[in-house]
């Protein structure tokens, strides 16, 4: 079994458009918030989204390649392209057929499709663009990526709702490690901040109407993000032959399903994902410093978490780091896992806890150490990222510095 | 009034799990097996019977514990409805 090291980041978020703004932005608490700015944001009630702001498409692409690319996407291609370039790693010479492309999303091109259904069933349109199906498939920012890196090996989308990037990055570590291929580009895309979209999200009634504030006492729900973020991973035999920087190492994963309630979130599902993450990498549970949990800012999700973080680490709980940088972030869907992902790597490269924003004080379903309001400097040796996602379905990574 | 009463109550109804008989305004709504879809649905089916819109984030406790207190805020918010068209 091989090593798996990351040497590239790449990352489209609220806060910043490259890795070193998001990860600054993190560090200093900086949140994303403000008002929607999407078409017909007066038919929608909610005050306060996460948009990537100061997103050029034309900085990025040609008319030609726009017509092809959805937002999704464009937040996707360029999220790899500044990974792929920091990796130093190019696809030809065969190694692009031993390199997979695994993206996640949560649905895919979103803004295409609300855009084409309001023009059918709104405006009795008697025609639609014909490249709306290849921008809206979900595999899209997969196969994007794919076509504009020269990636010829597995490439494909995982589509798990909120846990779909970090199902992706656990399916490309696996891949790398067992050796059936070299490298892997792997994370998650989402531009899902259409009017259609936050309606639906509203008649769900988990949307916070002042701010996201995780794990802390008052707390009102999720606040809807957008974004991507990408990372190289690739055997350390591999990177180390050719001297690359290694940012970090994956060292485990782990899936699991609630088989339960719909959209209610069950503790022991979690638990069994921490544990196979931990069984994955061989590590005790003590062995971890730092949690870059799920924390969307819900009643239930948070207290469910804390709960499951109680009994998969015992007293050691009370010990651990607890960082949502969801609150600084929103959530991000299919993205969400990649962006935390990125910020857990970086956490531990650092030594840096990114902090828990908005946070009022304790909540008595809420007990342990969330990092409130303020980063701190703390060595890190090992961090998890937990993904819990609508459907039951759970996936959590597991992250060393690499020594 | 007493049309949005039974409208209220025949929308509980449908989603009552636990129970057979007709409901009582007494009755306490976390009595009646409601899960968290369940309250989702019911709040949707009023606002679409009503045309109304009832405030309710479900990060906060559910304001209505009865089926009375129900039908009393429907009926409240069908009557500033009324009272601003």
């Amino acid at each position: 079994m091989n090593r798996v090291v990351i040497t590239g980041l790449g990352t489209v978020s609220p806060v910043g458009l490259s890795t070193a703004s998001y990860w600054a932005a993190l560090t200093a608490g900086q949140c994303g918030f403000g008002p929607p700015t999407i078409a017909a944001a007066e038919r929608i009630n909610t005050k306060i989204v996460s948009e990537v702001k100061g997103f050029v498409p034309a900085d990025h692409f040609d008319s030609r390649q726009i017509s092809y690319l959805d937002r999704v996407s464009q937040f996707g291609v360029v999220a790899a392209r500044e990974a792929i370039g920091q990796s130093g790693l190019s696809f030809r010479d065969g190694l692009g057929e031993r390199t997979a492309a695994i993206v996640g999303s949560g649905i895919g091109g979103q803004g295409t499709q609300d855009e084409s259904f309001k023009r059918i069933y709104g405006e009795n349109a008697a025609r639609v663009n014909p490249l709306i199906i290849p921008r809206t498939m979900p595999n899209a920012p997969a196969s994007q990526i794919s076509m504009f890196f020269g990636i010829k090996g597995p490439t494909y989308a995982v589509s798990t709702a909120c846990a779909s990037a970090t199902h992706s990055i656990g399916q490309a570590f696996h891949l790398v490690r067992s050796g059936a291929v070299t490298c892997a580009i792997a994370g998650g895309a989402e531009a899902q901040l259409t009017t259609g979209t936050v309606k639906a999200w509203e008649a769900m009634r988990i949307l916070a109407p002042d701010t996201c504030r995780p794990f802390s006492r008052e707390r009102k729900g999720m606040v809807l993000g957008e974004g991507a973020a990408i990372l190289v991973l690739e055997t350390l035999d591999h990177a180390a032959a050719r001297g690359a920087d290694i940012l970090g190492e994956v060292v485990g994963f782990g899936m699991s399903a609630d088989a339960g309630d719909l959209t209610a979130p069950d503790p022991d599902g979690m638990v069994r994902a921490m544990a196979a993450a931990l069984a994955d990498a061989a590590l005790a549970p003590d062995a971890v410093d730092h949690v870059n949990a799920h924390g969307t800012g819900t009643t239930a999700n948070d207290a469910a978490e804390t709960a499951a973080l109680h009994k998969t680490f015992g007293p050691h709980a009370a010990r651990l780091a607890i960082s949502s940088t969801k609150s600084m972030v929103g959530h991000a869907l299919g993205a969400a896992g990649a962006l935390e992902a990125v910020a857990a790597v970086m956490a531990v490269r650092e030594g840096i806890l990114p902090p828990t924003m908005n946070y009022l004080g304790p909540d008595p379903t809420c007990d342990l150490d969330y990092v409130p309001n303020e980063a701190c400097r703390r060595p890190l040796r090992t961090a998890l990222s937990n993904s819990f996602a609508f459907g039951g379905l759970n996936a959590v990574l597991a992250f060393s510095r690499f020594n | 009034m007493v049309d949005v009463a039974n409208g209220v109550i025949e929308l509980v109804s449908g989603k009552v799990r636990n129970r057979h008989g007709p409901l009582q305004m007494s009755d306490a709504l976390e009595t009646l097996g409601l899960e968290s879809l369940d309250v989702l649905e019911l709040t949707f089916a009023i606002e679409e019977k009503f045309n109304i819109e009832i405030p309710f984030n479900a990060n906060t406790e559910f304001d209505f514990k009865t089926v009375g207190e129900l039908v009393h805020a429907v009926e409240g918010l069908v009557a500033k409805k009324t009272a601003s068209a």
